[in-house]
């Protein structure tokens, strides 16, 4: 309960802040909708040389898409500003005063910094989403959309873990942010299904940078090709890396030795 | 007395400059390898989306896809590595910050026009880059199997065209970069002409797999000048004749370039007004 009303009161704040810069907003959106825009004419070039790709069709790539762009926008607004502000923490030192406050730290280096007007991206996302699942025949059926909703929150809890752990070497390494930035690069390889690399890529976007994982397992929920032994294994990749960021956050905290400067 | 040695011997002097420049620039980029050797890598994911994507659209289609097979196609974005290695200029961005931190109106002072400067550290960056790139692009050739018959003359023109393509890129994007005398803010601008460019220099996807009007709208812009034309002439059949036009084409635009840039730059610096401290 605090720590939702801690969420809600930082959400707030940020809220406050950003309302000042309007035109952000429509800075965002038109950015938003270039990068979209983008996507859709590669997939119209490449609808307009086959029916299918690799089993699958337009409307369900569209849901690919759409779910690439939602996470995206999830990514930029809120897990990447957090990250990033926190790994500049540890190299100055003033990481001191967030292990001062009387809440989990974790908690509070996760909902610190938002980029609202980001969240755009989500929203453009939903609709290229919805536009993808009305065009489904036969559409998705009530199941689907539920797997798709726990697939897609397995998919936040995966790609929040694996940025969060990166940036976490950074009580070790201290600088760190070339590996958050090139998260950003490969992170372009989840706009297609993780199947359509060849095997040892597939592999790496799987279980190396599970971002090609993370983006095709809630697509396929939405289209109906997702077994439950796959939805299963995003739920306990997910559990796993919350677990593991767990313990290599509290082995960080203790080796983090506090303000340098 | 500043006048004679600028105007007597000029092109000795700003011969000099670029080879001062680019040396500082080898010397210090090698002294982050780690660095410079993640963002090569970096750069990597684009390609390989873009491969894997039309090998498995050409495979669909029964090996080939506007004449390109997956060997063919593996040989023009391994070559697109080094297109785009070579395409890394100063971006506009980097002026919105020369120009909010006030630095621009130190290089003002400069004796020489400031693009020089830019133009010989990336130069020389470039070297840097090249020998790093060179074991990248072998593990490539060993994981995509290329299908890569060069005739020497391709060779020859590809390694001219590299440079004219580095030249294009630069110019323009200097001149979107002088945008910012004026509005000190660029990045909306600077995102169209990305999406131009993927669109319509062959970055995105070789030319002949876009629509034929595509094709046609792309002749007449620089971006094709920048990434296809270099990379066809080493992947594709272009042609002696087609080669040469095509370097001639690059020398067409670089004088564009540079005269639209002469004339906004007249504009831009009377326009100009430090930001920052």
């Amino acid at each position: 309960m605090r720590t939702l009303r801690l969420i809600a009161l930082h959400l707030r704040v940020v809220a406050m802040y950003e309302m000042q810069y309007r035109v952000n907003f429509f800075l965002q959106l038109f950015q938003s909708l270039l990068a979209t825009g983008t996507g859709l004419v590669v997939l119209a070039l490449v609808y307009g040389q086959v029916d299918e790709l690799n089993g699958w069709s337009r409307p369900e790539l569209l849901v690919v898409l759409g779910v690439f762009t939602v996470l995206g926008g999830l990514v930029q607004a809120v897990i990447k500003p957090n990250v990033v502000q926190f790994m500049e923490e540890v190299a100055d030192g003033t990481l001191d005063y967030v292990l001062a406050k009387p809440v989990d730290a974790q908690l509070l280096v996760s909902i610190r910094a938002v980029r609202f007007w980001q969240a755009v991206d989500i929203l453009v996302g939903a609709i290229v989403m919805s536009v993808g699942a009305a065009q489904l025949r036969p559409g998705p059926g009530l199941l689907a959309v539920l797997g798709f909703l726990a697939a897609l929150g397995f998919a936040a809890v995966i790609v929040y873990c694996f940025l969060l752990l990166l940036a976490t070497t950074a009580f070790w390494f201290v600088r760190v942010d070339t590996f958050v930035e090139s998260f950003d690069g490969i992170y372009q390889a989840g706009r297609w299904p993780v199947g359509i690399y060849p095997s040892w890529l597939r592999i790496g976007l799987t279980a190396v940078v599970p971002v090609g994982f993370a983006v095709t397992v809630p697509a396929q929920a939405l289209t109906g090709q997702l077994s439950w032994p796959t939805l299963a294994g995003a739920a306990a990749l997910a559990g796993t890396l919350a677990i593991v960021t767990r313990v290599c956050w509290r082995l960080g905290l203790r080796h983090y030795s506090g303000a340098s400067s | 007395m500043s006048e004679r040695i600028s105007t007597a011997s000029r092109p000795r002097a700003l011969f000099d400059l670029y080879r001062t420049q680019a040396r500082m620039a080898v010397a210090r980029e090698s002294q982050y390898r780690m660095r410079n050797v993640m963002s090569l890598i970096g750069f990597l994911t684009e390609p390989v989306v873009y491969l894997a994507v039309w090998t498995a659209v050409a495979q669909a289609k029964g090996g080939s896809v506007g004449g390109y097979t997956p060997g063919t196609l593996a040989a023009y974005f391994i070559a697109w590595t080094l297109v785009r290695n070579m395409n890394v200029v100063f971006t506009p961005y980097g002026f919105e910050w020369r120009i909010r931190s006030g630095e621009m109106s130190g290089q003002l002072l400069r004796p020489a026009h400031p693009i020089h400067y830019d133009l010989a550290y990336f130069a020389g960056w470039k070297v840097v880059w090249f020998t790093m790139w060179l074991p990248i692009a072998a593990a490539l050739v060993l994981l995509f199997r290329p299908e890569l018959h060069p005739e020497p003359v391709e060779i020859a023109v590809f390694a001219v065209a590299i440079w004219g393509a580095y030249l294009v890129r630069s110019l323009f994007q200097w001149l979107i970069g002088l945008i910012t005398f004026f509005t000190t803010r660029v990045a909306a601008l600077f995102e169209v002409y990305i999406v131009a460019e993927l669109m319509l220099s062959g970055r995105l996807v070789p030319m002949a797999l876009m629509p034929s009007w595509v094709q046609t709208v792309a002749g007449y812009l620089p971006f094709k000048w920048t990434f296809g034309f270099p990379i066809e002439a080493l992947v594709g059949q272009l042609g002696t004749r087609t080669l040469l036009t095509g370097l001639g084409t690059q020398l067409l635009w670089i004088g564009i370039g540079s005269s639209l840039l002469a004339l906004t730059w007249r504009a831009a610096v009377r326009r100009y007004s430090a930001v920052g401290n």
